[in-house]
């Protein structure tokens, strides 16, 4: 029987070499996420380690600069390691080690992953391998130098396209040689079941926070949160306490490249068809042969050719909304936001932003936007600086 | 010509230690892969597994991952593919089984693929990603043109072992080892125990794949079971010989199916 389906999504398409660590772990999850214990360990781990809760800021310059909508921003991108990814990773480690796995095995596009899972690795004594493409090696060469200082080994992978979606395939072949001692930390709500529903649960404390935030400042809830997608978790974990509440738009926003109608594109509702990748039914980028194909993006992080198939649904019944934002367009926000705010954010959540910036000014003075901050920019600040032209050095 | 009936599968492991060949389609070229079937099965392979090549091939060590990127770059396609098959069959009556991905079987319509498959003669299809629990995905289809969809059974299996094997037909693909195709000096996993375990509960014959290259190895393994899978060995020799890799593909199988016989 097929498990963790969303609609027609979902499911648990892997080797049967992986099938029983799938149901070990789908076990032990079952079993944890209902144990006080292990959720009180996690809350601490969160609020002391991680930082959270995180905070729900209001952007007065921005609000008053665009002319339209009250705009809030979801600082993920104050968590300690400096992104939403942080959230995932402490709860599957903290479950790892229930599991009695010693060693820790990810990919990583943008590095934000890695870097999360080489910490929890530090903080909890596993052995941390991180795969990660060749090209975002190049392209976010500071986070490859901060994995290796929290003692992780990075393997650069040169198959394929060389981003995220071939550093996915390597940590999967990974995981078939070494599964015994070895937990795979998926990265986000996709893969084969359990992992969208556990990563989507653990990520789910940004709209839980938001939710009661905003109740608090503002009386009311919002009009609209928006956040971005490349495969989905910091979106879901932003979107899931609001699915309920039917007046509040779920904004997804993908990575358009140099345009959904150019072949540089990674916008998967835009432009993909349903298809079994990556463990998964959902939808994905690819030819009518079912190859998957190359995307690409300006963030190593929305470089993926497919979505969680929780998005996937929430598209289907027209839930949630996905629109794609162009790399022009995202570097815009980058500085936008770096410029009126202060506030330098990951080039993916930057993605987010713009839309935001789209779409307040056409938003009535009492409406609300939640924009997810899903990290912060550093990282990208060289990468930035080449793409207008400039030579520097990280 | 219209096509020769193929042989059941179950035919090759009558009084028979089978050696079953893998390649993949397209490396070098639909055409190259055409003689070398047509090669290997001369030089005594029993079946012959056709790799429908993946973008993603996540089972595959490098070595297969390789071909899969030669053949995607010369412009194969499953359309392609299937013509070659049907090209094959005219020529011969060996079972001839496909090894491909879920999401190019899904993508091309599961019913049109299952159908395309029958009508140019193929026997069997293994699916790497398609685990029993999802094997609902294509079975009935599959099923009703007359395609076996077979099992593979892991080191890992383990307590999984006797519910995989009761519904396994062809042959049950026994995964000799951890970790993705590629050749291996030494198999570790404790096959005959396994193969106990699934002879307790089903009689379909039972073939070894994943890193046997030798034919010391390929002869160890099939006095225990009943035949050798062999990929990346081969898959090497085209990629070193390219165009010209018939005789020495045709050496090879000659001296493992020697080794098991
Ligand atoms: C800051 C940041 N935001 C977003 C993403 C995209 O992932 P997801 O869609 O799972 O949130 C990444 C991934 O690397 C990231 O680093």
């Amino acid at each position: 029987m097929s498990k963790g389906k969303y609609g027609v999504h979902g499911g648990q398409y892997i080797p049967e070499t992986l099938m029983n660590a799938i149901i070990e772990l789908e076990a032990a999850y079952e079993h944890y996420k209902n144990d006080q214990d292990f959720q009180d360990e996690l809350t601490e781990l969160l609020n002391e380690y991680a930082g959270r809760p995180s905070r729900l800021y209001y952007a007065k310059k921005m609000t008053k600069d665009l002319g339209g909508a009250k705009i809030y921003l979801k600082r993920e991108d104050l968590n300690h390691t400096g992104s939403h990814k942080i959230n995932n990773v402490l709860g599957q480690a903290l479950l790892a080690k229930k599991m009695g796995k010693t060693r820790l095995i990810a990919e990583t596009g943008a590095g934000q992953h890695g870097v999360a899972t080489a910490t929890a690795a530090a903080l909890m004594g596993f052995e941390c391998e991180i795969f990660m493409g060749k090209e975002d090696t190049d392209r976010q060469a500071l986070n490859v130098f901060r994995m290796e200082l929290l003692g992780a080994r990075v393997h650069v992978v040169t198959a394929g396209t060389m981003t995220l979606k071939d550093a996915v395939n390597e940590t999967m072949r990974e995981w078939t040689k070494r599964v015994e001692d070895t937990h795979y930390v998926l990265g986000s709500v996709m893969g084969p079941h359990p992992f969208p529903e556990m990563v989507r649960d653990f990520q789910s404390v940004i709209s839980k926070e938001a939710r009661q935030q905003i109740l608090e400042k503002e009386g009311k809830l919002p009009s609209a949160v928006i956040a971005c997608v490349g495969g989905g978790s910091n979106a879901m974990g932003a979107f899931y306490n609001f699915i309920a509440d039917k007046e509040v738009k779920l904004i997804g926003c993908e990575a358009a490249g140099k345009g959904v109608d150019t072949a540089l594109t990674a916008a998967t509702i835009a432009k993909g068809s349903l298809g079994i990748f990556h463990g998964m039914k959902s939808y994905f980028c690819q030819d009518e042969f079912g190859q998957i194909a190359p995307v690409y993006s300006i963030s190593a992080g929305l470089d993926y050719p497919g979505i969680g198939p929780e998005h996937a649904n929430l598209h289907d019944t027209k839930r949630a909304e996905y629109v794609a934002i162009t790399d022009d367009e995202a570097v815009n926000a980058f500085e936008y936001l770096s410029k009126t705010e202060g506030i330098i954010p990951a080039i993916e959540s930057a993605h987010a932003i713009a839309y935001a910036m789209v779409l307040a000014p056409k938003m009535k003075k009492d409406e609300i936007i939640i924009v997810n901050v899903s990290g912060r920019g550093d990282k990208d600040v060289a990468a930035i600086a080449r793409y207008k032209g400039e030579n520097i050095y990280e | 010509m219209s096509n020769l009936q193929a042989n059941k599968i179950s035919k090759i492991f009558k009084d028979n230690k089978a050696f079953i060949a893998f390649l993949t389609a397209g490396d070098p070229s639909l055409d190259k892969t055409e003689e070398f079937i047509l090669a290997i099965e001369k030089a005594g392979a029993d079946l012959v597994e056709i790799g429908i090549p993946f973008s993603d091939p996540i089972a595959e060590g490098l070595v297969i991952q390789e071909a899969n990127e030669r053949a995607l770059s010369v412009g194969t396609t499953t359309d392609k593919i299937f013509m070659m098959v049907k090209r094959v069959r005219q020529k011969t009556a060996i079972p001839l089984v496909f090894l491909t991905y879920i999401n190019p079987i899904f993508v091309y319509g599961i019913d049109r693929f299952f159908k395309a498959c029958q009508e140019s003669g193929i026997n069997g299809i293994i699916i790497p990603d398609l685990p029993f629990e999802e094997k609902g995905e294509v079975l009935d289809v599959a099923k009703t043109y007359g395609v076996d969809v077979i099992t593979l059974i892991a080191p890992t299996s383990k307590d999984r072992i006797q519910t995989l094997a009761k519904e396994a037909t062809g042959f049950i693909y026994l995964v000799s080892s951890m970790g993705v195709t590629g050749v291996r000096s030494e198999i570790k996993t404790d096959l005959k125990t396994m193969i106990d375990d699934i002879r307790q509960v089903s009689e379909t014959p039972i073939a070894v794949g994943f890193g046997i290259s030798d034919p010391d190895q390929a002869k160890a393994i099939a006095k225990i079971s009943d035949g050798v899978i062999v990929g990346s060995a081969i898959v090497k020799i085209i990629s070193e010989h390219g165009d010209n890799a018939s005789d020495s593909l045709y050496n090879y199988v000659k001296s493992m199916k020697e080794a098991i016989s």
